[in-house]
């Protein structure tokens, strides 16, 4: 996704509890408090699964929170990795994603994220590759109009920072060889920008 | 690549088979239909043996036509003699045809065994083949009713294109009704081979046709749809009328993206990436397709209500607010120009309430000054017929002609048809659309007011609500053209 353009949050991975966290105490730009999981190719949804660990302040919590997540693996998850990343404050979430209908290919869509986002269905849909005016089209879709303005004291949604997410994710979905569907669940908005925290990526033939 | 459909809409001669003097029968209520509707061109009724019927010359064998003398075959037969049919007439010229005739894919296995065959011989034949199992075609340009169904429709603008036959049928009777009129309408019925894009992208380029309006239950290959239709609904409207259950498809649910999709959200994203315009249902359908037919297209969303009677304003708002439509504030210059014409107790805001206040000539003169204003970029004007509404009262009541009745009657209902006169000429004067809503549309199509609007040719709106998701629509279109540096 950062390949293509999406802005994500500052990360390191590792397979190891020593080797992430000297990666994560050697990279400035993933700052404390952190955020924790564990990922592998077999794991769909981590928050449902406990595979989540935030607001990590030290390097201390962040090697006891390493050790629990590879220890809450299990032998279905097949192989799996450790990600630290800056823990990103924002009050809202949007969700972005990919999927391949039968009929119309791949599509693309722009929502109401977090973890309510099935339940509020506050979402708007195109067909890839799409340009600039769909992608404003589609932000002016959504329902819930009022996250996108200021919120709580926070600015409001950069809408040609995410014009460019959606173009982004597009632009992903177009070339990355075998993608059949893509979340980016939460785009979490940060100071009003879009920034990607998580995404479930799948791929033909592969396990979701 | 567009497929030349002139002959289907515009033949020079027709052939119809399967012509009987039993008046049930459809090959004798297309033969009705067709003399009936007035075609000009020339009219082959073709039967088991040489006959009268209506009192036109039935012929025994499509041999007996002359060649080169039609151009298009409309086919009532069984489905067995068809290919031999298709043959003759392809001989004598015919390179259109419109298969009424049933016993095809939607008969079972035989049936789409045939459909595959005629197929095939249509594309040896170079025949653009229509139907089967279609209800006909309609083109008031050749005053045509090829159907075996009523009705006709008045000429007009918008062209149909229906995977339903019935709503062929539906949308002509609400041409009807509004006065507001077609160019071409057909069912696609089992479209073998033309479908409603092969209409839709002929309608384009047609120009007797100013918006196409097309009824939709089934997608066959959805990507190609929108791939042909993107480039045509840049250069004309297309009114969608989406029916049929919508379901969540057979898509990876795994992600939530997966989950949150359906066919109905995906289907009117592709429509909105487009530029089709999507209605509600038949009825709305017909309303945008009339207004995108009888309207300038607006080049931006400020609009000012322009009413006689306060309650009828406040509806139009209410309607507006799930719309991409602003109540705009009245520019000073227009609110000072209003203020010097009409008594201190109008509105003195939008909707423009006049209140009563108005004398012979203030609603013309109101809508050209707001219409004319560069701040404006669409009205809505209610409270047409409410003049003509009283007269009636009075005309059919027993004190007519007496006591002044006839004299006032008459200027009320002079009034009524003089706004409905103003209207059309103010908004093709000056590129504003005006839509107009009252009930008196469907309750009283007689009153002065909407009946001299159908003599103009303008839609004229049943309620506020409607009127307002109309004009929403245009102006929509406005700005999906607008965004995409497209002139309208």
């Amino acid at each position: 996704m950062a390949r293509h353009g999406v802005a994500v949050s500052p990360f390191v991975t590792g397979s190891s509890t020593d080797g992430v966290v000297a990666a994560t105490m050697a990279d400035p730009e993933v700052e404390f408090p952190v955020v924790a999981k564990l990922c592998g190719r077999a794991i769909a949804h981590k928050t449902e699964r406990g595979l989540v660990r935030l607001r990590l302040t030290d390097e201390a919590e962040l090697r006891s929170a390493c050790d629990e997540l590879l220890a809450a693996a299990r032998p279905d998850d097949g192989e799996v990795e450790l990600l630290v990343s800056s823990m990103v404050a924002g009050n809202r979430e949007l969700i972005a994603g990919l999927t391949t209908d039968p009929q119309f290919g791949l599509v693309v869509m722009l929502g109401v994220g977090g973890i309510l986002a099935e339940a509020v269905a506050d979402v708007t849909f195109r067909l890839a590759p799409i340009g600039p005016a769909d992608a404003t089209e589609m932000i002016d879709e959504l329902a819930g109009q009022k996250l996108l303005g200021e919120f709580r004291g926070e600015p409001a949604v950069d809408r040609p920072r995410l014009v460019d997410t959606l173009m982004a994710l597009c632009s992903a979905g177009q070339h990355e060889a075998g993608l059949v569907s893509a979340d980016i669940n939460p785009l979490m908005i940060v100071d009003g920008r879009p920034v990607a925290v998580d995404a479930l990526i799948e791929i033909e033939g592969e396990a979701p | 690549m567009t497929r030349n459909l002139t002959p289907l809409f515009d033949p020079k001669g027709i052939i119809i088979t399967g012509v009987s003097s039993h008046p049930g029968k459809f090959g004798f209520v297309t033969l009705h239909n067709l003399l009936t509707s007035g075609y000009g061109g020339r009219v082959f009724a073709v039967g088991r043996e040489p006959a009268e019927v209506l009192g036109h010359e039935v012929l025994g064998s499509i041999d007996d036509v002359p060649d080169g003398a039609a151009d298009m075959v409309f086919i009532c037969t069984p489905q067995k003699v068809n290919e031999d049919l298709l043959r003759a007439a392809a001989a004598k010229g015919v390179t259109a045809a419109f298969f009424a005739a049933a016993g095809y894919r939607e008969a079972g296995p035989d049936g789409a065994e045939a459909e595959r065959r005629l197929v095939a011989l249509a594309d040896e034949l170079g025949i653009a083949l229509a139907g089967p199992n279609g209800q006909g075609v309609v083109s008031t340009p050749s005053s045509m009713c090829a159907q075996i169904v009523a009705p006709y429709a008045p000429a007009g603008r918008i062209a149909i294109a229906s995977q339903s036959g019935n709503f062929v049928s539906s949308f002509l009777n609400m041409a009807h009704h509004t006065g507001v009129g077609v160019s071409r309408a057909v069912a696609a019925g089992n479209a073998a081979v033309l479908g409603i894009v092969d209409y839709l992208e002929w309608f384009a380029d047609d120009p007797e046709t100013d918006v196409s309006l097309a009824y939709i239950e089934s997608v066959d290959d959805g990507r190609s749809m929108f791939e042909r239709l993107r480039p045509i609904a840049e250069r004309q409207p297309i009114v969608v009328v989406k029916g049929g259950a919508t379901e969540a498809g057979a898509r990876a649910a795994a992600s939530h993206t997966g989950a949150l999709a359906s066919d109905d959200k995906i289907f009117d994203g592709m429509c909105r990436q487009a530029g089709l315009i999507r209605a509600g249902d038949v009825e709305e359908g017909f309303e945008i397709a009339a207004t995108f037919a009888t309207q300038p297209v607006p080049s931006g969303n400020r609009t000012v209500v322009v009413t006689s009677v306060g309650g009828w304003g406040v509806a139009a708002v209410d309607a507006m607010a799930g719309s991409s439509l602003e109540v705009t504030a009245l520019p000073s210059d227009l609110f000072d120009a209003i203020d010097a014409m009409l008594p201190p107790r109008w509105s003195k805001s939008n909707p423009i309430d006049m209140a009563g206040g108005e004398t012979r000539d203030t609603v013309p003169e109101i809508l050209g000054m707001v219409a004319g204003h560069p701040d404006v970029d669409a009205i809505v004007f209610l409270g047409l017929g409410i003049q003509s509404n009283t007269a009636a009262m009075m005309r059919n009541g027993r004190f007519f002609p007496d006591f002044g009745l006839e004299r006032i009657v008459g200027f009320h209902e002079r009034q009524d048809a003089r706004y409905a006169t103003a209207v059309a000429e103010i908004s093709d004067r000056t590129g504003t659309p005006i839509v107009v809503a009252t009930e008196l549309a469907d309750s009283h199509p007689d009153n002065p007011g909407p009946a001299a609007m159908r003599a103009a040719g303008k839609m004229c709106h049943a309620s506020a609500g409607r009127a307002v998701r109309s004009l929403d629509a245009l102006a929509r279109r406005g700005a999906w053209l607008h965004s995409r540096g497209i002139k309208p």
